[in-house]
């Protein structure tokens, strides 16, 4: 019961924080189209850390 | 145009063919009259994430009511206590819960929920506790040819071919052909925007073997994994483990003097300060850093199997309550689209996994002075002369 209330707050964690990235890789990219492939790298980047942090918690969690 | 909307067409008659054989894999795991569907569905996707000791590709039940297997056998390599045991997975007759007994080598052997154990001496058969672990019985150490060792071999002998006959046709032109001129776009891409940007121009070369072997590694199997063949190799802990310890393994061999002295006595912050964080960056760079690449490649694997499997199971699940007709064509669209994803995540899974590794060991082999000069230059793409150039 209660591991599978952490596992919601784990992804509700894990959604603010890819919509974050999400959001402002868009914004950074809207503002400058050029540097988009760079952009992208780095937002992919973080975004496999943090799934990576997320994974690992629920992986816990579950242990 | 015309060629990308036939490639489309293809892949996706592929995928319904894929989606459509899984279903029939699983509808006749689920049509045991009385049983529990839902248990059923969670038993056989538990027994799909698990490894098996032989190739099982479906059973049906036969006319005169008895069970049939369609499949082949692997080898089992057992170290048992009486030395080494082979035998093949036939011998089990596709029990796995410890009712056949296996006489080989002087050792009784079982197979229980995937695992081979071995009989302590005298005993005849299994005995079970109340948790129903094995009471009279013990883990051997099992070297079998699983059926993921037997994909991780397939697709290593896929891979010596594939790449080895792409070498050789640049010996002879410029330009591969067939096969090789899906590869070496890929094979460029992990060199140019994976290798080079995050371990640098100068020190890459050395690298890009490994990174180019552990991204087409991952991600064939990953694909796989979507074929109906059920296999689950990186979503095997194993497997993923051992891909992460090899990651470990060159940047920790790799790392320079500049690697060490930020890890262990970082300059530039109070002297307080420095053996905390020696601490969290040796937590960091021998533990976090291994442990992400593995869970994470082995936990999207596993849930991505998983979600495409319960959703085919809709078919059996929701039945009564949608009708035949309404259930499968409700889990028809939604494991096709779920499956459309999957191979999406099939690449940027061993996108991310190269890409981390290429990071870390970049962290590790970076000379400090030189750091500004690589941002500053980006990666440019060098001409198609240069780029072949160095694969000959």
């Amino acid at each position: 019961m209660y591991n599978l209330i952490g596992a919601g707050l784990i992804v509700i964690g894990a959604g603010i924080g890819l919509g974050q990235i999400g959001g402002k890789a868009m914004e950074g990219i809207a503002r400058q189209p050029e540097a988009t492939g760079k952009i992208q790298t780095a937002m992919i980047i973080i975004a496999a850390l943090l799934e990576g942090l997320a994974f690992g918690a629920l992986f816990l969690g579950k242990a | 145009m015309k060629e990308v909307s036939k490639m489309i067409r293809t892949l996706v008659l592929l995928c319904i063919f894929c989606i459509s054989f899984q279903g029939f894999a699983l509808s006749e795991g689920g049509d045991e009259g009385a049983v529990d569907t839902k248990e059923e569905v969670d038993a056989y996707i538990q027994h799909h994430i698990k490894d098996a000791h032989d190739f099982h590709l479906f059973s049906y039940t036969g006319d005169n009511g008895e069970r049939k297997h369609v499949g082949f056998p692997l080898p089992v390599i057992l170290w048992s206590s009486n030395g080494l045991v082979t035998f093949m997975s036939s011998e089990f007759h596709h029990d796995d819960a410890g009712k056949v007994v296996v006489e080989k080598g002087g050792s009784k052997f079982v197979k229980l929920h995937s695992k081979i154990y071995e009989l302590n001496a005298g005993a005849t058969e299994v005995q079970f506790d109340e948790h129903h672990h094995a009471e009279n019985a013990a883990k051997v150490l099992d070297f079998s040819i699983t059926k993921s060792v037997f994909g991780i071999l397939l697709i290593g002998l896929f891979m010596l071919w594939a790449f080895s006959s792409l070498a050789k046709q640049y010996a002879k032109k410029k330009v591969p052909t067939g096969f090789g001129r899906v590869l070496e776009p890929l094979v460029i891409y992990v060199r140019d925007e994976i290798a080079k940007p995050n371990i640098g121009e100068k020190k890459y070369r050395k690298f890009t073997g490994y990174l180019l072997t552990v991204f087409f590694f991952i991600w064939i199997l990953n694909l796989l994994g979507l074929t109906p063949f059920g296999f689950n190799v990186t979503g095997q802990l194993a497997v993923t483990a051992a891909l992460a310890i090899f990651t470990l393994v060159i940047y920790t061999f790799s790392g320079n003097k500049d690697y060490w002295m930020h890890m262990l006595w970082m300059p530039g912050v109070p002297f307080l300060i420095r053996p905390i964080l020696a601490i969290i960056e040796l937590a960091g760079a021998f533990v976090i850093k291994p442990f992400s690449l593995l869970v994470r490649l082995f936990a999207n694997i596993s849930a991505g199997h998983i979600v495409v499997m319960s959703l085919i199971a809709i078919m059996f699940t929701l039945k009564k309550s949608l009708g035949v007709v309404g259930a499968t064509g409700l889990s028809l669209v939604l494991s096709f689209f779920i499956t459309l994803i999957e191979v999406l995540v099939a690449f940027l899974q061993a996108y991310i996994f190269t890409m981390l590794s290429a990071l870390f060991i970049g962290m590790a082999v970076a000379e400090h002075d030189h750091d500004h000069e690589h941002d500053a230059k980006g990666h440019e793409v060098p001409d198609a002369e240069d780029v072949r150039g160095d694969f000959i």
